[in-house]
């Protein structure tokens, strides 16, 4: 018992600083390699409470793909770092006033709700209980059944984004000599071959 | 104190929520820094789902988690996808410069 609350002391601290390094480092590049490591320790918080399925997608979809896509585009682009953090200090104060008001504001509700009150168990009598089977075969249960619609609406986002961020990014630059598969298949004979009547001693 | 119980994981999400609101104020420079603000934040209410998910024995809560994740990712590439575009156009991406639209 202690020592899994001590995992999870190490892996809370962590992912609070690293978060907190998100927001503080100078470098995007820094930004993005701590926001990994946030996602890596929220993961091993999910790992210590049983959820071992939605720790694993956050590891492979977060860290596999959308922080390397952050990776990629901040290194791909080539901006001015001192000239993007000069308002940093000005915003800083209405930033920490907001900051503490939300966080005020939400451990006065965590206060309430300290010890889950029993409205909040009995809510849960109606899915397959979760300690009783693996994590990843109760989730399977019910999100193949229940929520199949859902799951399928997920794709379909997925679809859109992907086809929305290529057709963003696609262009067709001028003077880029390309093969055009089309023109070259349907060209006809009249406009390739040409017969020329050739007079004797004259050459063309 | 040696029991983690559900609040222990609600205060990890609310600091967390709480650093990644900060950020969006504090950084009002750099999109990509806000972009990773929102999925700091997206963070912490998945954390909060999966911690009720599994104090209350119900696994919704996770699904849930999963869908948030989802969108999350395809807002990931949305949203640098107009980075890179408006980059390609005005060399910048300060976020002050930002307004063809007179929003």
């Amino acid at each position: 018992m202690i020592l899994q609350a001590l995992a999870f002391y190490v892996f809370a601290a962590v992912t609070i600083a690293s978060g907190a390094m998100v927001v503080m480092s100078r470098n995007p590049v820094y930004s993005v390699l701590f926001l990994i490591l946030a996602f890596f320790n929220a993961a091993g918080l999910f790992v210590l409470i049983g959820a071992e399925f939605v720790a694993m997608i956050l590891v492979i979809v977060y860290v596999g793909a959308v922080a390397v896509l952050f990776l990629f585009v901040v290194m791909m682009l080539d901006i001015n770092i001192a000239k993007l953090r000069e308002g940093f200090l000005e915003y800083l104060p209405i930033g920490a006033l907001i900051g503490i008001v939300l966080a005020g504001e939400i451990l006065v509700a965590l206060g309430v709700f300290g010890h889950v009150p029993s409205t909040l168990t009995a809510l849960g009598a109606t899915g397959p209980k979760v300690t009783q089977i693996e994590n990843t075969r109760a989730i399977g249960q019910v999100l193949y059944t229940q929520y199949f619609y859902l799951f399928q609406v997920a794709g379909a986002v997925l679809l859109v984004a992907m086809i929305g961020a290529i057709v963003l990014t696609l262009r067709s630059r001028p003077g880029v000599r390309r093969q055009k598969v089309g023109d070259q298949l349907y060209r006809s004979k009249d406009q390739t071959i040409s017969v020329v009547k050739v007079p004797s001693r004259g050459g063309v | 104190m040696w029991t983690i119980g559900l609040g222990h994981y609600l205060f990890v999400s609310a600091v967390l929520f709480t650093f990644g609101v900060f950020g969006i104020f504090v950084n009002r420079k750099n999109v990509i820094v806000i972009l990773m603000c929102v999925e700091l934040m997206l963070l912490a209410v998945n954390i909060n789902l999966v911690a009720f998910s599994v104090f209350q024995g119900n696994v919704v809560g996770q699904i849930f988690a999963m869908l948030v994740l989802t969108v999350a990712a395809a807002e990931a590439a949305i949203g640098l996808a107009i980075i890179v575009v408006y980059f390609r156009n005005r060399g910048t991406i300060e976020v002050e410069d930002i307004s063809a639209m007179k929003g």
